[in-house]
């Protein structure tokens, strides 16, 4: 969509930002992999919105799972890269889980996830003090349906940047 | 915040009226706990009687909480007002068990309600067994403030119940739960505290930080919870008094969660997180000084004690999913007491001491079920999209628990049912609720 309405400056970076809404509040990048198109000079690199979207804030588990699948390894790859070309900034990974679990077990699992790509990120050079961990369970659904094509973009854990200038 | 300390130490004198001889000792209703069906005993509850002019309101309020209580266990069955031949205008006369007999009530329940000039209330109250025309027990008399007129009513209802049934009575308690709004993506929480019929709510958190799954103090004036009030899940104990609430660990970066006290109150047994690692600890109240209970890299999460102290029952995902074990109270060894399809969740240890309950999960359903300490006579009470949390009444005869409807409105209520699978009810709350945690009675 974003490459179709290219021609207006504008109007594409508002479509671009309803489109990429969508992406985080709707769905999409259902095997893990986040946003991965090339919006050529849209978007400032350094920026959080460029974090979100251009590289993807976070990758999906199979159910009762917490093992990083390869295309999430590559998404975290990028995290990373990012991360070390902007050392001020740390991040924290917020682990959920689908609602098909006991609100105490998924916190725990919920751990589990965001605590997997915490030791991946280290693995790759992170260093772990720039990292920290919240659980949330089923606390927090992004999608509501109750069917595995929510329940699959549920199973997520976010990478929540702060720190640095510009940080919100 | 609130206090409503006056109504939580309201103080009841009892004592039995001296003359009338006891009928019977063996109960006139046996709970069945084969499943098989009970036929509802036939009780009618005239207006309770009221002894003074200042008296009307409460003497009709009084008895409308005690049928309430009575007939929503399903034992009950209320002859209505209207089919009565008979009234009773003299509380000390003995009824005309003929009247009764013919409307086919086999139990009768007299009563009479006064206020005294310093504004205590009095409630009397007598049990007749209308078929042996003779009364079940002595008559009884509770001395209380006014203000307290729910828990007298609902302390006769627990008499008439333990002297019907045999079994003990569980009105007169409180339920701690978390109080749901807002849509399924932006769901909002508070910690709320009612009578365990909906009455007398009343909310402890604002809806600021998310708090989950409270359990009271045996003597119901502590709550234990969990809440992200600091960012991370940590449980938190409140005193229900002063409504003072703070971490239970000071360290700041802890994550706990599954808190339950221990049944003499001077221990919690909860769950820590340590990256993917969850791992129970008993935390002593008094020296805060933590012991580790197990140290295996899996899940192990929602312990709950025996009554007597001795064990705690945990789930664990050290095989795959999520199964029941039992370990002592000290730690060590643990074993395994689930083993059909399907996980196991949320143990709950009876207050009897027999069974646990539990939430099973297979084939995408959840249920509330027991099973016996070993594992044996499983038997799932209910099913649905989402059946969660049970908890037991004190006396070990009913579980409350949520249930959460499937979908984009999705949203929980608390449920009732009973040991044997029958008496499905919601109960009452104003919002959505989940949840529930049952006190002892109170004292």
């Amino acid at each position: 969509m974003r490459f179709v309405k290219a021609g207006f400056v504008v109007a594409a970076m508002f479509t671009l930002a309803a489109c990429e809404g969508q992406n985080i509040f709707g769905g999409g990048g259902g095997d893990g992999t986040g946003g991965s198109g090339q919006t050529p000079g849209a978007i400032e690199e350094s920026s959080l919105e460029y974090f979100a979207t251009e590289i993807g804030d976070r990758v999906l588990f199979a159910v009762n799972e917490a093992t990083i699948s390869e295309a999430s390894k590559r998404v975290l790859d990028a995290q990373v890269a990012w991360l070390n070309r902007y050392p001020e900034r740390t991040v924290i990974i917020e682990g959920h889980a689908d609602e098909q679990g006991t609100r105490e077990y998924n916190l725990a699992l919920s751990a589990r996830r965001a605590t997997s790509v915490q030791n991946y990120m280290v693995s790759i050079g992170l260093l772990a003090n720039r990292i920290s961990v919240i659980p949330f369970g089923k606390e927090r659904p992004l999608e509501i349906c109750s069917a595995e094509s929510c329940w699959s973009q549920n199973r997520r854990a976010v990478t929540v940047v702060a720190g640095g200038l510009g940080s919100v | 915040m609130k206090n409503s300390l006056g109504v939580f130490l309201a103080s009841f004198m009892l004592w039995a009226f001296a003359g009338l001889a006891v009928a019977q000792d063996r109960p006139l209703i046996e709970i069945d706990m084969s499943g098989g069906v009970i036929e509802p005993i036939p009780v009618a509850i005239p207006n309770f009687i009221a002894e003074n002019s200042g008296a009307e309101r409460l003497a009709n309020d009084i008895a409308a909480v005690v049928i309430n209580d009575l007939i929503s266990t399903g034992l009950f069955r209320e002859i209505p007002g209207t089919a009565f031949i008979s009234a009773v205008t003299n509380f000390n006369a003995s009824p005309q068990f003929e009247d009764w007999r013919v409307v086919n009530a086999q139990a009768l329940v007299t009563g009479a309600v006064s206020t005294t000039t310093d504004g205590q209330l009095v409630v009397k109250f007598r049990l007749f067994d209308v078929f042996a025309q003779a009364p079940i027990g002595d008559g009884v008399q509770y001395v209380g403030s006014a203000e307290g007129w729910r828990r007298m009513a609902h302390k006769v209802a627990d008499t008439i119940y333990s002297r019907i049934t045999g079994e003990a009575g569980y009105f007169d308690s409180r339920i701690v739960y978390i109080s749901e709004t807002g849509p399924k993506n932006d769901r909002r929480k508070r910690l709320a505290l009612m009578d365990y019929d909906g009455a007398n709510l009343r909310y402890l958190t604002d809806d600021s930080s998310i708090v989950l799954a409270p359990r009271f103090s045996p003597n119901a004036r502590d709550v234990i919870y969990t809440s992200y009030a600091n960012g991370l899940p940590q449980v938190f104990l409140m005193n229900l008094e002063t409504g003072r609430q703070s971490a239970l660990i000071e360290d700041a970066l802890n994550m706990t969660t599954a808190p339950r006290f221990s049944p003499d109150g001077t221990k919690v047994v909860l769950s820590v997180i340590e990256g993917s690692n969850t791992d129970i600890y008993l935390i002593d109240l008094n020296t805060r000084r933590r012991t580790r209970l197990t140290t295996d890299g899996a899940i192990d999460t929602t312990p709950s004690f025996s009554p007597d102290g001795a064990q705690i029952v945990f789930s664990s995902d050290r095989t795959g999913r999520p199964q029941l074990y039992v370990m002592s109270a000290n730690g060590g060894e643990a074993t395994r007491i689930s083993s059909g399809d399907g996980s196991y969740n949320t143990p709950v240890w009876s207050p009897r001491g027999d069974m646990i309950a539990f939430t099973k999960i297979k084939s995408g359903r959840f249920h509330v079920g027991v099973m016996r300490l070993d594992g044996s006579r499983e038997n799932l009470l209910t099913a649905s999209f989402i059946d969660e949390a049970p908890t037991w009444s004190p006396n070990g005869r009913v579980l409350m628990f949520f249930r959460e409807s499937a979908g984009v409105s999705g949203a929980p209520q608390i449920y009732s049912v009973d040991l044997t699978g029958r008496n499905l009810r919601r109960v009452d709350t104003p919002g959505f609720a989940s949840d529930p945690n049952w006190s002892a009675v109170l004292r």
